[in-house]
């Protein structure tokens, strides 16, 4: 049984910490060496606010997430978490969560191997675990309600779960921040929803998030603030006041339609008439052709 | 009982034995790193471009660990200079700068034609040859490889784990990465006199990957990896004694059965624990029904 999220109102990135910001990037041009990816930005997150980035693949989403820890060739501008400039290994109160589809599920790591990455920093010379690690471990995985599989190998746990474990390793270290990519990219939908509930509890709890996410209507559409980006800053607000057609078709240079309904938004192709004729006219060409090589082949 | 003793007595076997028992254990135990970083070829191909150093060393009356170390150093960092460039892989860099580096070897080779023993020795090991400073350098190596090993163990995990994320959280992947191709290109110029040129790939990649198949546990992995080098660098040594075949062969083809006797251990016994086939999207496909401990407490 699926639900809907319902995240903490009044965590708008305009709001909470003044005119600082827990995040802030200023005129921050970036790219791998050849043309930027993102150009211009100029952004501030306040603490405790929950924000989801959207755009389409390539537009820059990953990587303005990468900006925020150092983690991308920067050609001008200026990144500060909690007024730190940001450089890249040196922001260890940021936690990570990469996509599940990045993961090598074959290692052979456990639960509690994996989580105790996020404090390496605390004892980076001592190979074993603690009692002290192993406290905060168990800690870890009781609050995120996977208490007692720390000795699990990483693969034999759900998605709902894995995805758990790395939310664990990023917590673990008591991050100011929390980056989430795709955390709901290749997850069925009721651990979409878990995963989403999970997120508004941490945000609830004061946990500073951004996340970004393929998926308009089923999480974008439930966060009180979203950035829309391709290449630059295209809008960032309520879902409710950007997700308009103009912004997104924007965003996405596609042909979307807006529909509000009982306080709900829906993003839709605006032409979905002529994507199902075009499929319905490959269906039929090769459903002619499987009739075709059967009645030859009898 | 004499009889069985009776290689003991003979100086060149105790200082063979030690020597071999140390390259195995240290091979298992830095060949989980190249096993699990997937650098499986560059163990093949590290030993061929070290072998061109032997022989650079020797044209130029450098000190042969001098001489073979720093080329095979250098190569490591080559090969990961190369790979960096996105379109040159990592193999295809492994053998670009082996290969040339062999080349380099055997050209010297059939220009001066004066050390054809020494040639043969290098490419399949002469652990009868190994003199008292050949034993105190792999013994120097095995001490630093596993110091290195057990200081670097968080940082090391992290970066085999997740290569992308590990910087995110301070792991200064750069200098963990050049301190790993030293401890590789020690580790294989020391083990060339025991094993040989075309045998050190097997001895770093073998008592790792059946390590693999026993355990799901990162820590053991280690410690079973070292113990596999070491017993069938002792039992190999003993092996070869009696049966008159080469060392380095009887240390590998040794290792080779024990994979297979793992193989075979791990495919007929039931697993302890459930089984699960999960596809490269990380979600979850039951074989057989979750047990009350498996499912997500709602």
């Amino acid at each position: 049984m699926t639900s809907t999220v319902a995240f903490p109102a009044g965590h708008a990135a305009s709001e909470g910490d003044g005119e600082a910001g827990l995040v802030r990037l200023e005129g921050v041009t970036c790219g791998y060496g050849g043309p930027a990816v993102l150009t211009g930005i100029d952004l501030t997150i306040a603490s405790g606010a929950i924000v989801g980035v959207v755009g389409p693949s390539g537009a820059g989403k990953t990587t303005l997430l990468r900006a925020m820890v150092g983690a991308v060739p920067k050609l001008s501008g200026s990144v500060k978490v909690a007024g730190r400039r940001v450089s890249f290994g040196s922001t260890p109160k940021v936690g990570w969560v990469p996509q599940l589809e990045t993961v090598d599920w074959d290692f052979p790591a456990t639960v509690a191997e994996v989580v105790l990455m996020g404090r390496w920093s605390r004892s980076p010379w001592r190979p074993w675990m603690t009692v002290d690690d192993r406290r905060a471990v168990e800690a870890i995985l009781e609050r995120l309600a996977i208490g007692g599989l720390g000795g699990r190998q990483i693969r034999e746990l759900s998605g709902g779960q894995q995805q758990r474990v790395f939310l664990a390793r990023a917590m673990i270290g008591q991050p100011l921040l929390l980056l989430l990519d795709e955390p709901t990219s290749g997850v069925d939908i009721k651990t979409r929803d878990d995963i989403l509930h999970l997120l508004a509890d941490l945000n609830d709890d004061g946990m500073t998030i951004v996340l970004t996410t393929h998926e308009i209507n089923s999480v974008a559409a439930h966060l009180p603030w979203v950035i829309c980006v391709n290449g630059r800053i295209i809008a960032e607000g309520d879902p409710d006041d950007i997700f308009t057609a103009e912004i997104l078709n924007e965003t996405y240079a596609a042909d979307l339609r807006v529909v509000r309904q009982g306080g709900a938004v829906l993003v839709a192709d605006a032409a979905p008439h002529r994507l199902r004729a075009a499929l319905r006219h490959t269906h039929d060409g090769y459903e002619h052709a499987h009739h075709e090589h059967g009645s030859s082949g009898r | 009982m004499n009889l069985l003793g009776e290689p003991f007595g003979y100086e060149f076997f105790r200082q063979g034995l030690f020597a071999s028992v140390l390259v195995g254990a240290v091979c298992g135990l830095i060949g989980v790193y190249v096993v699990l970083r997937r650098m499986s070829y560059i163990g093949h191909g590290l030993s061929h471009s070290v072998f061109g150093g032997a022989v650079v060393a020797y044209v130029a009356s450098i000190d042969f660990y001098l001489g073979a170390g720093l080329w095979g150093f250098l190569s490591a960092l080559l090969i990961n200079a190369v790979a960096r460039r996105r379109k040159v892989g990592a193999d295809a860099a492994i053998g670009i700068v082996t290969t040339a580096s062999f080349a380099v070897g055997v050209a010297l080779i059939s220009r001066t034609r004066s050390f054809t023993r020494n040639f043969e020795a290098a490419l399949f090991g002469n652990i009868l040859g190994v003199t008292v400073v050949d034993l105190i350098a792999v013994a120097i190596v095995a001490g630093a490889v596993t110091a290195f090993i057990i200081l670097y163990y968080k940082r090391l995990l992290f970066i085999t784990f997740d290569p992308e994320v590990a910087p995110i959280y301070g792991v200064r992947r750069g200098w963990v990465d050049t301190l790993f191709a030293l401890a590789l290109a020690a580790v294989i110029v020391a083990s060339i006199n025991v094993v040989g040129v075309t045998l050190i790939a097997a001895t770093l990649v073998i008592p790792a990957s059946t390590a693999r198949l026993l355990t799901d546990s990162f820590a053991r992995m280690l410690a079973v990896s070292t113990f596999l080098g070491a017993g069938a660098g002792l039992l190999g040594m003993y092996l070869s004694y009696w049966l008159g075949i080469s060392s380095g062969a009887t240390i590998v083809l040794l290792e080779a059965g024990f994979f297979i006797l793992a193989a075979a251990w791990t495919a007929i016994l039931p697993r302890r624990r459930r089984r699960t086939a999960i596809p490269a999207s990380g979600r979850l496909v039951e074989d057989r029904p979750l047990d009350a401990g498996v499912l997500e407490p709602h």
